[in-house]
């Protein structure tokens, strides 16, 4: 695998930074070189924010920012309207958005037409209401992410999951990651 | 860069893999290297190494005393008192709590105390800004600590163990600022390798050892040079224009052995590890056949050798050094390695306002001598946590290449990525 740069944007205290550090934990596992770091800014609750994953077989020596992602996640629907989650993404790259409903109209919310991204997407709210009593996406999208490209182990993201969260909060995170997984589709 | 070594004594898969950022990376370094005291303030971007570290000391995973102050002066007061009395002390800062330590930061100098302090370098307020600089590790610069920047959060693990090493070398016994960039290090998860405990124990020879003895007349045997109130010794009492020129040369004298003792630490953490950053002073890269040389300090390292790659790839004769160890600075070794470059580009994430960036003005006196000396030009960039961006240090190779087509340097001091 060469360099694969994930550029994910959500909101403060939607927990986008605590889904790029799993990720990187679980490709860490599986024996990879990792990067994960959040766009530093104020932390406001609510606000639009961003968090980077880099992942790599080689050493990974560059320490700027993301520019160029080759996979976007979109933890909340809501940022489509006012953030460009496609700048700088590579051709043909792929989005990944936490979203149910009508595909044309998310091609249109995004600003894109039909070829140019791949893009997945799975309910990601509906799940995380349903498993965790709260809208807490960000596993729920890593799980999601997995189904648009496979970064990492089963087991190695597991694991990691397993050390972010104490016992039970793990397990109810394990079930909602395989989950969103299973109905993750390409749109 | 890391190097591989094909037969480490502990082989990477007796090492221990860890996702961690850089301070939790430095927090499990000096954990693993028997501090005896921590003294320390908290401040972005540093407050998770101590966070972190008192964790431990909550858990009784460590022996340490674990002194929680009420500014960074304290906390560097704190230190010298607990070296002096001979213990293997450690503190962490960051920007104006490393300017508020600064009258102690000389006498913990002078006192010739080997504290090991962790700087998660950030900028200088005003206007208040968390984010990264070496603004910080610039203004200590001349209070005669050794000064090393790490590029990465493996680096900023192994070369914290390695400061108490160069730190207590008896040829030494100067303190040591290990400096990681603020967020682009502190706070960035990436995957290190830990050594186990006992090996990190061994490499440091236990705990700290106190020397050199000295002969006090109101005693009747020579002493350790440490305060116990058994044997009673003052520590920097007044010293006029009798003596205080003559203490000034041992710490030059010590300035001078540094180097030395870096490399061989360096050499020697390779040996165990597979690990080493260029001879520990400077970490050259295609630099050999190289008109165009860049030098770095700091995370940027890894970005600029990213770039260097990719334009050597399309033919460019181009080349990196980082620069490892700030103080003492390594004129000579530069020197060496620059002569026959046609231009040099010394980047520097701070300035001495009314002058140029600090690395610079030493690199200038550095390439003074040679008989042909390359053109220079200095860039500022990053100040406040700006990005180092790839594409921006590409264009900063290209200018330089034009340069050394043009052989003219229009603008000696360059700002990279400011708004015009």
């Amino acid at each position: 695998m060469a360099l694969i740069e994930v550029r994910w944007h959500g909101r403060g205290g939607q927990g986008a930074w605590t889904a790029s550090n799993i990720l990187a934990m679980a490709a860490a596992i599986d024996g990879k070189h990792v990067q994960s770091f959040p766009a530093f800014g104020p932390e406001r609750s609510g606000a639009p924010v961003l968090a980077f994953t880099r992942i790599s077989e080689e050493p990974i020596e560059i320490h700027s920012m993301v520019y160029e992602p080759d996979i976007v996640v979109v933890l909340d629907p809501t940022l489509l309207k006012n953030v460009n989650v496609t700048q700088g993404l590579k051709k043909g790259g792929i989005i990944v958005v936490n979203y149910e409903g009508d595909a044309e109209k998310l091609y249109n919310n995004i600003g894109i037409s039909k070829g140019e991204y791949k893009v997945y997407i799975t309910p990601a709210t509906k799940l995380a209401l349903e498993i965790l009593k709260r809208p807490i996406t960000n596993t729920a999208m890593i799980g999601a992410l997995l189904k648009a490209s496979k970064l990492t182990s089963w087991g190695s993201l597991e694991e990691a999951i397993k050390k972010r969260f104490p016992g039970p909060l793990a397990e109810k995170n394990i079930e909602l990651v395989k989950k969103a997984y299973e109905l993750a589709r390409e749109v | 860069m890391t190097e591989a070594v094909k037969t480490p004594k502990i082989p990477p898969e007796k090492q221990i893999l860890m996702t961690v950022n850089g301070d939790e990376a430095v927090a499990y370094a000096a954990k693993q290297s028997l501090v005896d005291v921590v003294a320390a303030y908290p401040i972005t971007p540093q407050t998770i190494i101590v966070e972190k570290f008192s964790e431990f000391v909550a858990n009784g995973e460590v022996h340490t005393e674990f002194v929680p102050v009420e500014s960074e002066h304290s906390a560097m007061s704190a230190c010298v008192g607990a070296a002096a009395a001979g213990a293997r002390a450690f503190t962490a800062t960051a920007a104006n709590g490393l300017a508020l330590m600064w009258e102690i930061l000389y006498i913990a100098a002078s006192l010739r105390l080997p504290i090991v302090l962790a700087v998660a370098n950030r900028a200088l307020s005003a206007p208040i800004n968390i984010h990264n600089d070496h603004s910080d590790a610039y203004g200590m610069r001349d209070s005669g600590w050794i000064q090393i920047f790490v590029e990465n959060v493996q680096e900023a693990y192994d070369t914290t163990i390695q400061a108490f090493k160069i730190a207590e070398d008896e040829r030494v016994l100067l303190p040591v600022a290990v400096n990681l960039d603020g967020f682009f290090l502190s706070h960035t998860l990436e995957n290190i390798r830990m050594l186990p405990d006992e090996e990190v124990h061994k490499f440091l020879g236990g705990y700290r050892k106190t020397y050199p003895k000295v002969k006090v007349d109101y005693f009747d045997e020579e002493v350790p040079l440490i305060l116990n109130p058994a044997r009673p010794l003052s520590f920097g009492p007044l010293d006029l224009y009798d003596y205080y020129y003559e203490h000034k040369m041992h710490q030059i004298e010590a300035m001078k052995r540094v180097p030395e003792v870096v490399r061989e630490v360096n050499e020697k953490w390779y040996e165990l590890t597979g690990r080493k950053y260029g001879d520990g002073v400077l970490v050259p890269y295609g630099v050999e056949d190289a008109d165009v040389v860049v030098t770095v300090l700091g995370s940027t390292g890894g970005t600029v050798r990213h770039i260097v790659k990719k334009l050597r790839s399309r033919g460019y004769k181009v080349g990196t050094i980082r620069i490892r160890l700030f103080r003492p600075f390594p004129h000579k070794e530069l020197a060496e390695l620059l002569k026959g470059v046609k231009v040099v580009g010394v980047m520097d994430r701070g300035i001495s306002f009314g002058s140029y960036g600090p690395s610079f003005l030493d690199i200038s006196t550095a390439l003074y001598d040679l008989k042909e000396r390359p053109l220079l030009v200095n860039y500022v960039y990053g100040l406040g946590g700006r990005d180092a961006q790839p594409e921006m240090i590409e264009k900063m190779f290209m200018e330089l290449l034009e340069i050394a087509k043009t052989g003219e340097v229009k603008e000696k001091l360059r700002f990279l990525g400011v708004r015009e």
